[in-house]
């Protein structure tokens, strides 16, 4: 246990140090989030919309949309120098491999939604005194499940020509259903109701995960193995 | 009666396609302790698809490997362990410096202390004081140092070449002819794939000739390599 433990997070670290140096993922998605945003903010008529009504819409297409662009370069960094074959020929297995890849991942996505997340409140005047661990489980929950797939499709389409393009193609559809979900807590949780309406929402965000996280484990060789 | 030694490598039946093209056609292969194996052949003639079988970097469509008498599997990742490759390409993260790939690599794969060891290897290679700087910031020469540095890190029993000499000029060239004259003890094998058998004659001791995925000639070093290349030129032209 402790050597998985230490293979994954060697993989991890490896990413996390990557992007430190390039920040060209972290930095991307942080500023497409923040632009989305604004964007949203000034767009929209208070009047027209109420903004309980529109918020957590707001919120989870900007996390949808800011995860993509984390994600995109989790396997073409891999690309240089065929990087990514020296991961492959050491003796680890593929499930760890994709582990180490996934909480890379999930770390880029969190620090974007961490970034996102002061400014949604700001811009919509949101109190979330009450309700912000549950969102904040609510983003954990639903990020996990949509950063497992990510992370897979991310593997399948690095050696495609336009993997950029393909990666939110494949994507998107399997974020729709925790999306939907996360939308349906959200809301709740930011009109101040009480959290035992939100429990069927958050319950099916862990299945999800749970699904879709072994999923990915038992496809990643597959996809990864020439 | 003590069993013998398990070869070093033995491919059996090794077949792979892509799509309709056929690469690899029932490739069998075994290699000793002590062996080094040039393979040569023209271009597509499954060469480079040989080698990523061998390093079980690719599955094979049909057939087997074994490394060790261990077969490369995919729940199986130890019997990876003992192989070490070295190609054109340096697997090496060029946004992190030479000892930080060096020490991911050398926790890749368990070693024992992997700062020490990628300094170690580091020295071993000449580029201790470059230990700092990242792959891409290095001359070609320097960067091939520091992907043997890499591919030899874990002490690897199996070493496999692909085109090693590619882009390295004629005293990088010797530097690393003498380098792996130097790790092919008993102990150890190699399997060299290159376009010109004069790269790493010397080093050979026995040369295979592959065309169109099959062997079309494989046997210990002919003496003469002037005369085995007029072999391999009527055998690429058919």
């Amino acid at each position: 246990m402790g050597r998985m433990l230490r293979l994954v997070l060697a993989i991890a670290g490896k990413d996390i140090r990557l992007e430190l140096r390039t920040r060209t993922s972290l930095l991307s998605a942080a500023v497409f989030a923040a632009l989305m945003l604004i964007v949203f903010n000034f767009a929209r008529d208070p009047t027209a919309v109420a903004t309980l009504d529109l918020a957590p819409s707001v919120l989870w297409v900007t996390v949808s949309f800011a995860s993509v662009v984390a994600m995109n370069r989790a396997f073409t960094v891999e690309r240089e120098n065929a990087a990514f074959d020296g991961l492959l020929l050491a003796p680890v297995s593929r499930e760890l491999l994709y582990l180490g890849k996934y909480l890379a991942n999930l770390v880029f996505v969190l620090v974007v939604e961490a970034i996102a997340l002061p400014l949604f409140v700001l811009f919509f005047n949101l109190d979330l005194s009450k309700a912000l661990l549950p969102l904040v489980l609510t983003l954990l929950l639903a990020t996990a499940g949509f950063v497992a797939v990510g992370t897979l499709f991310s593997a399948m389409v690095a050696k495609t020509r336009f993997a950029e393009l393909m990666l939110p193609v494949l994507l998107l559809p399997f974020m729709v259903p925790p999306l939907i979900y996360a939308v349906k807590v959200t809301v709740p949780l930011l009109a101040g109701r009480p959290l035992s309406e939100v429990i069927p929402g958050l319950n099916f965000l862990a299945v999800y995960d749970v699904v879709f996280l072994t999923l990915a484990i038992l496809l990643f060789p597959a996809v990864v193995d020439e | 009666m003590p069993l013998a030694d398990p070869p070093l490598v033995e491919a059996r039946g090794l077949a792979r396609r892509y799509g309709a093209v056929r690469a690899l056609a029932g490739v069998d292969l075994t290699l000793r302790r002590g062996e080094v194996l040039l393979v040569l052949g023209p271009n597509g003639a499954g060469k480079s698809t040989l080698l990523r079988s061998l390093a079980g970097l690719l599955r094979p469509t049909a057939g087997s490997v074994a490394i060790n008498g261990r077969m490369l599997t995919r729940d199986d990742p130890d019997a990876r362990r003992p192989i070490g490759l070295l190609s054109h390409q340096s697997l090496l993260y060029d946004e992190l410096t030479l000892l930080e790939n060096l020490i991911l690599a050398g926790t890749l794969y368990d070693l024992p202390d992997p700062p020490a060891r990628a300094r170690a290897a580091l020295t071993a290679q000449g580029l201790e004081h470059r230990a700092d700087d990242r792959p891409r910031s290095l001359s070609r020469g320097m960067q091939q140092r520091a992907a043997i540095a890499r591919a030899l890190l874990h002490d690897p029993a199996l070493l496999l070449l692909d085109e090693p000499f590619t882009g390295l000029d004629a005293v990088a060239g010797d530097r690393l002819r003498e380098l792996l004259r130097e790790h092919c003890t008993e102990g150890r094998g190699m399997v060299i794939v290159t376009h010109h058998a004069a790269e790493a004659w010397e080093l050979a001791t026995r040369v295979g000739v592959l065309l169109q995925g099959r062997w079309a000639f494989e046997s210990p070093r002919p003496p003469d390599m002037a005369q085995f290349h007029r072999v391999y030129q009527e055998l690429a032209r058919g």
